[in-house]
């Protein structure tokens, strides 16, 4: 199953433990990990399930591409970080 | 009487209450975070604060009996699959809530109920103390709703909800921009409003379309419905048929531009607004912070100033940060560079509770 790692700066205002998911996609990991923790969804993804306009995330040191349907592939070692944009300010 | 107001500000949500005879902050709640609007529910007691986070989205708090839970923020519906709508400037439009920009109770007789304007123009309503939202997808699909412009931000928003205090079933709303919206069944259908409005900022064959209306923010008369005023782009204006029609005040010193209103609870010919150099400047006049006043349906205007700065004063105060409380005798504001007064007189004098807050988005007596 894939790492997922979120931000620090994001557990000021959420809980997001580091978590085990599986899946082959960015999304299917994630809607796994916001199955269990359905609150963090809306600080990663916006109301279209995109990811939000400032957020950024990274599989195995790469950054996705695809941002609105977050199909980017994941594998059962894959470790993904949910970062903030610097573009955010 | 209230002694308590709640200061939105960039930086957190401060308190103020009135202790022996003198206002002063009292508490900070979400330090560090961007709280643009707070609603207090006196139905209830209640208060709901609207934070954006940024990178992290918009958020909604409510208050508990130890502090603040986040309960729901209003959620866009999913944008059909293949269906594109672009905004003013071509990109595509995101069915997403970018800010929460009106919070309103809804009527005495629906406990629980309400509302809420975002930016880029959806209307929500709760039935259930903010836990879940409906969009009103009446509005939302309502062909105009897609001529609806960009104001102060880049995409439109609702920034006023009015609830008839007769029938909670109807409802106004002002869009920036967009003008004004009313139901009369609780959202089934919605028409325009809002005729004798003028824009400066469109062509001539469109100065009056009430569509066109750069609305900034709008209020209702609890007592005499049938009274609401607007502080809009190009001036102040009064209606007297529930904003139907609209007549615009002139000849107002030192200006009719500003973003604020209020109206006295009891009395529809009592409002205040806080002018500034019109739009292209937005600061006050000769750096002099006023309020003006009129208690006679617009005819003349109180110029107030006793305990505002008057000299190097360029403070611009939004459309939610002028506050007045239930009985329409306090009022306070807080500006862009920080300043809130407090006045226990109608406005006749100023108190300066502190001029080093971060930038002050809304203003409001609990």
């Amino acid at each position: 199953m894939a790492k997922v790692v979120f931000t620090t700066n994001v557990q000021r205002h959420v809980e997001c433990p580091q978590a085990q998911a599986a899946g082959a996609t960015v999304r299917e990991v994630l809607d796994n990990v916001f199955a269990h923790n359905p609150q963090a969804r809306g600080y990663v993804l916006d109301d279209q399930s995109a990811l939000r306009r400032h957020m950024t995330i990274f599989v195995d040191g790469r950054m996705i591409r695809d941002r609105a349907r977050l199909g980017d592939t994941v594998s059962e070692t894959s470790t993904i970080y949910i970062f903030q944009a610097l573009s955010g300010g | 009487m209230s002694d308590k107001i709640l200061v939105s500000t960039r930086k957190g949500l401060f308190t103020i209450s009135r202790k022996g005879g003198k206002w002063d902050i009292t508490g900070v709640d979400f330090l560090g975070d961007n709280v643009t609007l707070t609603l207090t529910d006196r139905r209830d007691g209640r208060h709901y604060a609207a934070l954006d986070h940024g990178h992290f989205g918009v958020k909604l708090h409510r208050s508990n009996s130890t502090g603040w839970e986040e309960i729901a923020a209003p959620v866009y519906p999913p944008k059909p699959e293949g269906y594109e709508e672009n905004d003013m400037w071509g990109r595509p439009l995101n069915w997403s809530t970018a800010r929460i920009w009106a919070l309103a109770p809804g009527g005495a007789d629906e406990p629980g109920v309400i509302w809420c304007g975002t930016l880029p123009g959806g209307l929500f309503r709760s039935s259930d103390h903010g836990q879940s939202w409906e969009m009103m997808r009446t509005l939302w699909e309502h062909p105009k709703r897609k001529q609806w412009m960009g104001g102060g931000a880049d995409l439109p928003g609702i920034h006023s909800i009015c609830v008839d205090p007769r029938n909670s079933k109807r409802v106004w709303i002002a869009v920036s921009t967009g003008g004004i919206w009313f139901t009369e069944d609780a959202g089934a259908s919605w028409g325009q409003r809002g005729k004798g409005m003028r824009a400066e900022h469109v062509p001539p064959e469109l100065t009056h379309d009430p569509i066109a209306q750069d609305v900034h923010c709008l209020v209702q008369c609890p007592a005499a419905p049938h009274r609401m005023w607007v502080q809009h782009h190009n001036g102040i204006f009064v209606s007297s048929d529930e904003g139907g029609t609209f007549s615009e005040i002139t000849g107002v010193e030192p200006s009719t531009f500003g973003f604020a209103v209020v109206v006295h609870p009891r009395e529809p010919d009592t409002a205040w607004f806080v002018p500034e150099i019109k739009d292209e400047k937005r600061i006050p006049r000769e750096g002099k912070l006023v309020v003006t006043r009129t208690r006679d349906g617009g005819r003349s205007f109180d110029v107030l100033a006793k305990g505002l700065p008057q000299t190097h004063a360029y403070d611009l105060v939004y459309r939610h940060a002028l506050g007045l409380d239930e009985t329409g005798e306090r009022l306070a504001f807080g500006s862009t560079t920080g300043g809130v007064w407090v006045s226990e007189d109608q406005g006749d004098s100023w108190a300066c509770v502190t001029h080093t807050l971060p930038p002050v988005y809304a203003v409001r007596f609990v």
